[in-house]
């Protein structure tokens, strides 16, 4: 399931004498190209040859995105039961949980963003792929219903593989139960900026992902309903690479706007502010 | 009732040549029906049929998943796998029914939203997204019933209501057991054991708070006795419609937004 996560090369000089010795290399899944593993981190990563925004955790998205020590969690230890008894569904979230460190495929919470306050959403895709699961409807569902008892607006950056297949039809009321605290939150009059990350897929394009006031994607992420491999079973035929990357739904009109990593915390912060989140006047 | 029949066997059961579509039950259950085309944005979308006409006397906005009775019709429908046009159609006729205070009524039977080039230019996902967003807040009673098949996004899509039934032997599922054994154990033959897991039969979904009802089929399946199965859905419609009619609609769309609200499993 964590297949297309970044592919980092690692070669090391056989001699150990100090002129062989390669770096670490990190090899792009969108343009196959190699660069130094430095100099994507650098980046924050993104390929330095053809702009691929690849995958970063929840917490250095936090890190990058508010305003220091702005970020204040929910529901932090929120997590997933087994609803149907999914033989080793537990067990496997156990481990997954250490071996991740996350508590499931989300984290929310408030924050500012160069001062405006917001509710802020992030999925991980390192939990799961992402999947939605009673977890990431439930903390998603709690922070839109926060964000609208207290006027803030929401920040959502989406990651995922689709619906949470071991817990089945209640992974899918969980599209329902997400959007519908949308809507109220819409309805009374709250901004939601969704970010498209990679990949954004299945359940979550098909539910709170495709329904900001605004879409923003960053550069050659996946964003889709149906898997590639679904698509091109059905039609047998392979698929163009460019198919379903973030310029193509730009191009066919589900997207706002495509903007890179390095400018995305102060698009945010011109965002909010046309929309009256001014910075709160200094407290305390 | 039958006796208890396995996932399985229901999924037999439903995939039988003979199962009833809408376009059986429709006149069996409504009169007056006219039926209504396209999404004023793209086309018609074959897979989703809807329209005005009348449960006991009463106009009511009708929108269904359309499965074909031989391979034409299914050639002409998608073998009920809607576009996005189909579900933005279906969200045309819901506002149009919330306009002129209409009760919705859903037949979901779909084996998923279709998953192909155009689907995806189009916007699936998004089309999908729009639907479960806006029928949480319409302000007329919706009821959903699945007929046979309820697969994925594509049946939620029709399938945010103010109460879902099943069709005794009908199913509502994430995702096909076939694709769900391939997905999970990369075995797509192993589809039957995937469907005794995955709880997607109608009392499953009583259980789970997905379902409120159950409607009865008769002995063998719903193809055994077309007549009965129809007065047993209109008996149901005919009984929720004029309840959640007398409903104040503000009380009736927190209770809309608190049946999805309260499904999750987890502990903090
Ligand atoms: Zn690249």
């Amino acid at each position: 399931m964590f297949e297309g996560f970044f592919d980092v090369v690692k070669k090391r000089a056989r001699g150990g004498a100090e002129e062989e010795y390669k770096p670490p290399m990190f090899k792009c899944p969108r343009c196959t190209q190699t660069s130094p593993l430095s100099r994507y981190e650098e980046l924050h990563r993104v390929c330095p040859k053809c702009n691929y925004h690849g995958r970063l955790s929840s917490q250095e998205r936090i890190a990058i995105t508010v305003d220091k020590d702005s970020f204040k969690e929910f529901d932090g230890g929120m997590i997933s039961a087994n609803p149907l008894d999914f033989p080793d569904y537990t067990e496997k979230q156990a481990e997954i949980r250490s071996s991740t460190g996350l508590n499931d495929a989300v984290v929310t919470g408030t924050a500012t963003i160069k001062g405006s306050p917001v509710v802020i959403g992030v999925m991980d895709s390192r939990y799961m792929m992402g999947s939605m699961g009673s977890v990431v409807g439930e903390k998603i569902t709690r922070a839109f219903e926060y964000a609208t008892e207290n006027h803030l607006p929401v920040v959502m950056f989406t990651a995922s593989g689709g619906a949470r297949m071991q817990e089945g039809i209640v992974s899918l009321m969980q599209m329902a139960k997400t959007s519908g605290a949308v809507k109220l939150h819409s309805e009374a009059g709250g901004l939601y900026i969704a970010v498209m990350t990679d990949p954004t897929t299945g359940g979550v394009t098909a539910s709170f992902a495709s329904l900001g006031d605004i879409i923003i994607a960053e550069p050659k992420v996946l964003i889709g309903f149906a898997g590639r491999r679904v698509i091109e079973g059905t039609i047998k035929q392979r698929l163009p690479e460019d198919f379903q990357l973030a310029e193509f739904m730009f191009d066919k009109g589900f997207v706002d706007m495509i903007v890179e990593r390095r400018k995305m915390r102060s698009v945010l912060s011109h965002l909010l502010k046309l929309h009256g989140f001014a910075p709160k006047e200094k407290e305390v | 009732m039958d006796e208890k029949k396995t996932a399985w066997e229901r999924l037999q059961l439903i995939h039988t040549k003979g199962r009833p579509t809408i376009k059986d039950y429709l006149p069996l259950i409504f009169t007056d029906f006219y039926e209504m085309h396209g999404d004023r944005l793209y086309g018609d979308d074959k897979a989703i049929l809807g329209g005005i006409g009348r449960l006991d006397g009463k106009p009511v906005t009708i929108i269904a998943e359309v499965k074909g009775r031989d391979i034409n019709e299914n050639k002409a429908c998608n073998f009920a796998m809607p576009h996005p046009e189909g579900y933005r159609k279906a969200l045309r006729l819901a506002r149009q029914a919330e306009k002129f205070h209409r009760p919705i009524i859903c037949f979901i039977d779909t084996p998923g939203a279709f998953c192909g080039v155009a689907a995806e230019e189009r916007g699936q996902g998004e089309a999908i997204a729009k639907n479960i967003a806006e029928f949480m807040t319409l302000r007329t009673p919706i009821i959903s019933i699945v007929l046979g098949e309820g697969g994925s996004g594509g049946a939620l899509a029709l399938g945010v209501c103010d109460e879902l039934a099943m069709l005794e032997n009908a199913e509502y599922s994430v995702l096909s057991p076939r694709g769900f054994a391939s997905i999970l154990w990369k075995d797509a033959s192993r589809e039957q054991e995937a469907s005794e897991i995955m709880k997607l039969t109608a009392e499953d979904m009583v259980d789970l708070g997905v379902a409120e009802a159950v409607i009865e089929e008769p002995l063998g399946g719903a193809h055994n006795d077309l007549d009965k199965i129809s007065e047993n859905i209109k008996e149901y419609l005919s009984q929720k419609i004029a309840e959640k009619c007398q409903k104040d609609i503000d009380v009736l769309l927190k209770e809309r937004y608190t049946k999805f609200r309260k499904i999750g499993a987890f502990s903090e």
